[in-house]
Parts: structure tokens; sequence; C-alpha cells
């Protein structure tokens, strides 16, 4: 039976990576993207993912020009956006879950429909709706300002991300501004599963932790339990999975896809306790 | 803040600023894997835009290779096509990009970037493609320096396009089709920025027109900028002054900022800009992103976008592959904000019209894209008071279109 959790508790997700680290923990956070297959799915999935171990969830905005996402995630919110899903369905999903479930959701969304919106105006939205994190692909460092502070001043952590790409320099200067947690791309690439994981990860998540205290969260590419015991051996505190949810949700119909993520979390999760 | 100021300001000041900013458009909205490779790019032009021996080599290959300079010829029939009863009326004069090796101006950009390319040792070659142009342009130049090259290209456009497809291919090119969204420009180009994203260490994707991240807007602008120094040498040798109109199609409008670079700081120019309106403006099927869009972030930069009311890009259309994206460059955005330049837009039906109106006057079949530009005079002619000299970017040729324009006009049987 599932423990019932008072909506109010749910914490930040710096605070959510603070509990974490007194257990040891390394964090779960899978993805999957708001409206694929549809919106009652997305609010099912939600709560199965927190059932099933999950320790945040990242929830994609569908968008029409996804450049960091591969195929699989694409496809999904290309099916989502043809069933008409705006930005104000997503967040009355988020909105009735967390009445559900304690675990912090991060919106993954691109620039644009920030910008259309207003930035003020989208982080009160977001806010109302009970959204803790905020990543926003297309906006690296140099660009970001525009989101962090506003954002910061509404208690909403905008997570900056690092590439097997970025110099040292750039390292530190993501570093200092990340907020919540620092998302590693694991791989020179867009999102997607992958077989094999780059040792470069390994380095990354050294020159990281020289450089912050800030915890680590390793997506793009995981797909296996095996390759996220690995991130977590080589000092991650969080692996980020979504295109292997994705695929998985989208496979067969609802309940399926349903019971197969709430396996392929429990499994996940039992590869980094 | 006066107008007067700002004005002057405009003047005074080089856009882009550092960040690629020109004014609030322009910067770089990218994933952060290609921050380095973005401030890579931007070294090496700045480096190489001052270095003599890649000067000389780029000035040698655009004489000697691409076959210029072209002409600036003087339309005689067109121009007596809008003269008044008194024999008055608009002087158009040509700028020929459409005589370049390949048909159009977008090998100047490739060629140099190609250039770029060798000297920063990248081998491999991406760009995307609408019309065709740039991708038969970027295999030209692959297949000249031994460079592997992919080009993406909507599959949609693969068919309206037929003939470069094959050009492309007999170059030596791999075309990869790009299913995504309506199988147009900006599904290519999203699609090239995502291989870019993975192949960064070894790739330099050669961007087609002044849109994408900073450097690109600047130094496609910049390598384009030939054909406005030379349109106002030729002005000087012709008639002794500057020209009074500047007339070019803009879909991401890389053939209109190099012929309007050279002329920005010139007040005298009116500087005039022709989107496609595709079946009309109110019909919602167009691609007048200036006209009609508003302020947003594609494919790495900021700028007019054609969006939905959920800041979700929306489809764009045209008969003509090259202006059917639903961006713009961000100095286009700008040159608008400022009101140095104006731009209008011509249907699908004004352009096809316009084509054959050229074809018949002066033997010269323009591309589709270049015909939104003849297309303009039209409504331009009639407002126009004395014999003002106006010089049209026939920025391509239109051998590409012929079976467009034939389905266009019911003739299915080519």
């Amino acid at each position: 039976m599932t423990i019932f959790r008072m909506t109010t508790t749910i914490v930040s997700v710096a605070d959510r990576f603070q509990e974490l680290k007194q257990q040891s923990q390394c964090a779960l956070v899978p993805f999957i993207t708001a409206g694929d297959p549809d919106l009652e799915t997305t609010a099912k999935a939600i709560q199965v993912l927190a059932e099933n171990g999950a320790d945040m969830i990242e929830l994609g905005v569908p968008y029409s020009d996804p450049l960091a996402d591969g195929p699989t995630i694409q496809a999904a919110a290309t099916r989502a956006l043809a069933k008409g899903v705006k930005l104000e369905d997503v967040l009355a999903i988020v909105k009735e879950v967390s009445s559900k479930v304690s675990v912090p959701i991060i919106l993954f969304t691109y620039y644009n429909p920030i910008y259309y919106r207003g930035v003020e105006s989208f982080l009160e939205l977001i806010k109302d709706a009970g959204v803790k994190g905020l990543v926003v692909p297309d906006l690296p460092l140099e660009e970001a300002e525009v989101l962090i502070e506003p954002a910061k001043a509404m208690g909403i952590e905008v997570t900056l991300l690092v590439a097997p790409t970025s110099s040292q320099e750039r390292i530190k200067a993501i570093s200092s501004k990340s907020q919540g947690f620092i998302y590693l791309v694991s791989v020179t690439g867009v999102t997607g599963m992958r077989t094999a994981m780059g040792t470069r990860v390994n380095e990354l998540l050294v020159e990281l932790h020289q450089e912050t205290d800030k915890p680590v969260g390793v997506g793009f590419g995981i797909s296996s339990p095996e390759q996220a015991k690995q991130v977590k051996e080589w000092g991650a505190e969080a692996v980020i999975v979504g295109s292997a949810f994705v695929k998985r949700l989208a496979d067969g119909t609802p309940e399926l896809g349903l019971k197969a993520i709430g396996e392929f979390c429990r499994s996940l999760k039992n590869a980094i306790s | 803040m006066t107008a007067t100021p700002l004005k002057s300001d405009r003047l005074k000041h080089q856009v882009p600023d550092n960040l690629g900013r020109f004014g609030i458009y322009g910067g770089k909205y990218v994933p952060e894997t290609l921050m380095p490779a973005l401030a890579e790019l931007e070294t090496a032009y700045a480096k190489y835009k001052v270095d003599p021996e890649f000067n000389e080599e780029l000035n040698g290959l655009l004489k000697d290779y691409v076959g210029r300079a072209n002409p600036l010829y003087f339309a005689e029939r067109l121009t007596q096509h809008y003269a008044r009863p008194d024999g008055t009326g608009a002087q158009i004069y040509l700028k020929r990009e459409d005589l370049n090796h390949t048909g159009a101006h977008k090998i100047n950009n490739a060629l140099a970037q190609a250039l770029l390319a060798i000297r920063m040792g990248k081998k491999r070659i991406i760009a995307e493609t609408g019309a065709g142009q740039h991708g038969v342009a970027t295999a030209t130049v692959c297949a000249r320096f031994g460079l592997e090259c992919i080009i993406y290209m909507g599959v949609q456009d693969m068919e309206r396009q037929k003939l470069n497809v094959f050009r492309m291919r007999l170059l030596g090119a791999t075309v990869q089709p790009v299913t995504a969204g309506t199988g147009t420009l900006k599904d290519a180009t999203s699609e090239a920025i995502r291989d870019w994203v993975t192949n960064v260490e070894n790739t330099h994707y050669i961007l087609g027109s002044v849109a994408g991240p900073h450097p690109y807007p600047m130094m496609v602008r910049d390598f384009h900028g030939v054909i406005g120094k030379e349109t106002r040498h030729q002005c000087e040798e012709k008639w002794g002054g500057l020209p009074d109109i500047l007339l070019a199609c803009v879909g991401g409008g890389s053939n209109a900022m190099g012929l309007f670079h050279e002329f920005v700081s010139e007040e005298s120019v009116r500087l005039i800009g022709v989107e496609a309106a595709g079946e009309s403006v109110i019909s919602g099927k167009h691609a007048a992103t200036l006209t009609e869009g508003r302020p947003g972030v594609l494919h790495g930069a900021m700028s007019y976008l054609l969006q939905d009311t959920e800041g979700q890009v929306v489809e764009a259309h045209s008969i003509s592959a090259g202006l059917d994206y639903p961006g713009v460059g961000p100095e286009h955005s700008y040159l608008k904000d400022t009101g140095r330049a104006e731009y209008h837009s011509v249907t699908d039906k004004e352009a096809v019209d316009a084509l054959c109106k050229v074809s018949e006057l002066e033997g010269i079949i323009p591309a589709l894209e270049t015909a939104h530009a003849f297309a303009y005079l039209d409504k331009l002619c009639p407002q126009l008071e004395g014999s003002p000299r106006i010089v049209i970017n026939c920025s391509g040729r239109g051998d590409k279109d012929v079976n467009t324009i034939a389905k266009y006009l019911g003739n299915d049987d080519l």
C-alpha cells in the first residue's frame, strides 16, 4: 500500500539532495514527456514513478523544435502537440499530482515558450503549479542570467548543463551559477539511449566535485540499470533517465506502459541503492 | 530617448556587439555542448578575416572558381515596362549573383566557410538546405577541397527541388532526408544542429544563412558582403554615385544582408526586403516572418519568429523552398525595429507572375526566391517619383524551379 504524503512537504531540489546525501543515496530522476500518450497517463505515470523509487521527476514540456532531443523524445513531443497539449495542461497535471506525491518536479522546457509568455509571468505560472526546478537546454550560461535571478527570487531552481566539451573555465562558471544541482550531459550529442557510457563522464565528475559541493546529476544516454550503477560508482549524486522511460511508456496501451515504467524505475533504483 | 540620437548611435555602433547581439536580437541559444565550438569558430573567424593568406586564397577562388565580379546589369526592358508615359520611372539594375558558379549567391559563403573549416582542421562538413542552392554550393566546395559532406534536406523540399538533390549527389555529397515536421528548411536546420551537437569535435557546420547562433549571422553577412562591395564599385563606375534603392528577397536573409551591409550607413539608400506571403498573409499559409511574426528564439538566435499563442514555432508556407522558413536572420529584425530597412511580402502567385515576366522581358529566368524581389516592383514602382536607380539582388537562377512552376501553371506533363 502506498503511503499518503502531504502536499505541503514537497521540498526544493537542493533540499531533496541534502536528504539523500544524509542517507548516502544516489537520486533517481526519471524524465517523461508531458501529454504522451495522454495527460491522464502522465498524471498516473508521475505517481507510479514516485511509488517505484523516483526521487525527483523531470517533466518535459512538449516543444515544436526540441534541438537537444533525439528521435524518441522528439517523437513524444510531436505526438503530444498533435493532441493539443499546452503548457497550462501540463501545469494542471503538476498541480493535481502534487497532492498525491512528495517528489519535487523539475520542468524541462525550451526557452521560446518561456520568452513568449515573459520570464516573470512564466515563473509565476509554474511556481503556482508547484514546480520546484527548471532545466532549459537551449539556454547556456551566457543567456541564462535573465532567468536565474528572477527564478531564485521565486524559489525556483534553474539547473544549468555541463557538457563533455565544456572547458574547465566554463565548468567553474556553470557550477557557481547552477541551482539545485549540476546537470552533466554524459555524451557529446542529443538525448537518446546508448549502450556505452564514455569514460569522460568519470573525469568530468571528478572535475566537478573538485570545483563544487553542489550535487551532480548525469543524464543523456543512460538506458539500463548497469549504466546507472556505473554512473553512481563514478560518484554522481543523481542518475537521470529519459528516452528509455518515454519509449516504455509509449509502447502499447497506457496500462502496459505504466506497468513497464514502474518495473523499470524499480530496477534502476535497485541498481543504485 | 528621442529618435535622432538612436539613429546616429546606430550608425556609429558596429553590430553585433561582443555577445553577438544586434540590439535585443541574435545571441547564442544553443545546448552547452556547442558553446565551445562557437567560441572556437569566433576565434578562428576573427583571426582569418584579417589574415592576408586567407584573403588571398578566398579572393583568388571567388574570381577564378566562382566567376566574380559578376555584372551589375541594366534591365532595359523591365525598366521600360515600369516607365511612365513621360519616360520617367525606376531605372532597374540587376546584381547578377545568378551568374556565379552553381547559380546563386550561396557559394560566396560556402566557399569562405570551407576555407575556414580546413584551417580549423575540420574534415567533415554538414549543412542544411531548403531550395538546395546552399546544399549544392556546399557540396561543390567540399568536392573542390576533398571534404566529407552531408546535407540535411526536408523530404518535401527534396521532392520540389529534385534537380538540386541530383546535383548534390553528383558532387559526391550525402543528402540526408529529414522527415520531421513539414519536411522543410526548419526541420533540416534542426537536424543539422543535432548532427553538429553529436559530431562537433570533427565537424564544421556551414550554416547557409545570416541566421543561427553568433558568430554565424555576422560571419555569413561578411562573407556575402562582397555583393554590396562590388555593387558600390559598379554604381560608381556606371553613374558615379550610390544606388537609391536596394531590393532583395528575404527568407533567412543572406542575399539581402550581403547587398545591404555595405550601404547600411549610407542613409540616402533605401533598403527593402521582400518576404514570402505564400497563399496570402491572411490565410495563415505564409512565410512573412518580419511582417507577421514576433520576437522569439529559433535555431540559436533571437529574432522575429512565426509562432502560435503557446510560443510553439508554426510551419511556414511558400512556393519557394528557400523562403519557406518561420525565422529570419537577427540583423534583419534589428534593421526593421530601427527603421533602417523596410520589409514587405508578396504571394506565391505574384512571385510566379514576376518570374514569367522577367523571363519574357529580360531573357533571365530567376529563382522563385529571387522572383519575390522582382514581384515587389509592381507595388513599388507606382509609388516612386522621378527616375530612382534600383538595384535588385538577382540572387539565383530558376532552372531548379521549372518543375514547380510548370506544376503551378498546370503543365503537369513536364
